[in-house]
């Protein structure tokens, strides 16, 4: 079957630490649309603020640069790329290990890639040294009334 | 972030009032740093009962705040997490180093 696209929205604003929230706050309100639980939506909100945050602060160092955002839903799914035009992850496997940081001493507690890891469905980051770097991650949002149906289906089992 | 310092018992309680990010930590930081040099508690207690969001920005704030009060001679404690605020914890393991006082 033929994957239907319901519906897509892009977004640019430049690194400023206080468009952490206004990002997180954009995307939940554009995934909102599938529906999702309290729990869920939370989840979404909190992987968008830490990749948000990573380019911010590691890809930009705090400099001037533009954060993009696309957001993509699908039948019961939603895709989000987030990226800049940083300087990059040299080693992406290290870079995605629990407690990995390069900036301990700013209380960064290298945990950003594992809650996003653990928070979404899927999570890859591609990264090339000196052009930046790109997350993608999905979650599936499951429809509410296949839960309900499932429910119905417990209830009536026995 | 409002804070109540108690005389008696040496304690700092720290109600954390905003969504706990990169951003907003470093308002927070500010503050909970300059409040403990004011006082020297002796238990500090961050309460986490009206944070509405928090990401991995509020564990390296609690290491840190962690190191700060044991160099200092306090102890800190967590208080009131709520279910997002708990999640990020655990995951973090820091729940077995910082104890989590539910009334004080
Ligand atoms: N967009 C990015 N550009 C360049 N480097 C990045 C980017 N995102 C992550 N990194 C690198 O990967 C490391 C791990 O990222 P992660 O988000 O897991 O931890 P952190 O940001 O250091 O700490 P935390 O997210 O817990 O505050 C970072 O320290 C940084 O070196
Ligand atoms: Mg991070």
């Amino acid at each position: 079957m033929k994957e239907i696209l319901k519906n897509e929205m892009k977004l640019e604003f430049i690194s400023k630490s206080s468009n952490e929230a206004f990002a997180r706050i954009a995307v939940a309100a554009f995934a909102s649309q599938l529906d999702p639980t309290i729990e869920e939506l939370a989840d979404i909100k909190t992987a968008v603020s830490e990749a948000v945050t990573n380019c911010i602060i590691h890809g930009y160092d705090h400099k001037h640069g533009i954060v993009k955002i696309s957001a993509k839903l699908k039948e019961n799914e939603i895709i989000i790329e987030i990226s800049d035009k940083g300087k990059g992850i040299e080693n992406i496997d290290e870079a995605k290990e629990p407690l990995y940081t390069t900036k301990p001493n700013l209380e960064r507690s290298g945990m950003g890639f594992t809650i996003m890891e653990s928070f979404m469905d899927k999570m890859e980051v591609e990264s090339i040294l000196g052009l930046g770097t790109k997350v993608t991650m999905s979650k599936i949002i499951k429809p509410k009334e296949e839960e309900e149906q499932e429910e119905f289906q417990m209830l009536i089992k026995d | 972030m409002e804070s109540n310092f108690y005389e008696e018992d040496k304690l700092l309680v720290f109600t954390i009032t905003d969504e706990i990010d990169d951003h907003s930590v470093q308002m927070i930081r500010r503050k909970a740093d300059y409040e403990i040099e004011r006082y020297m508690p002796k238990r500090i207690i961050f309460d986490f009962d009206r944070v509405t969001f928090m990401d991995s920005a509020g564990i390296g704030f609690i290491i840190g705040r962690y190191k700060f009060a044991k160099m200092l001679g306090a102890k800190l404690e967590l208080s009131n997490l709520t279910q997002g605020v708990r999640k990020i914890f655990e995951m973090s393991g820091i729940l077995r180093l910082i104890p989590v006082a539910e009334i004080y």
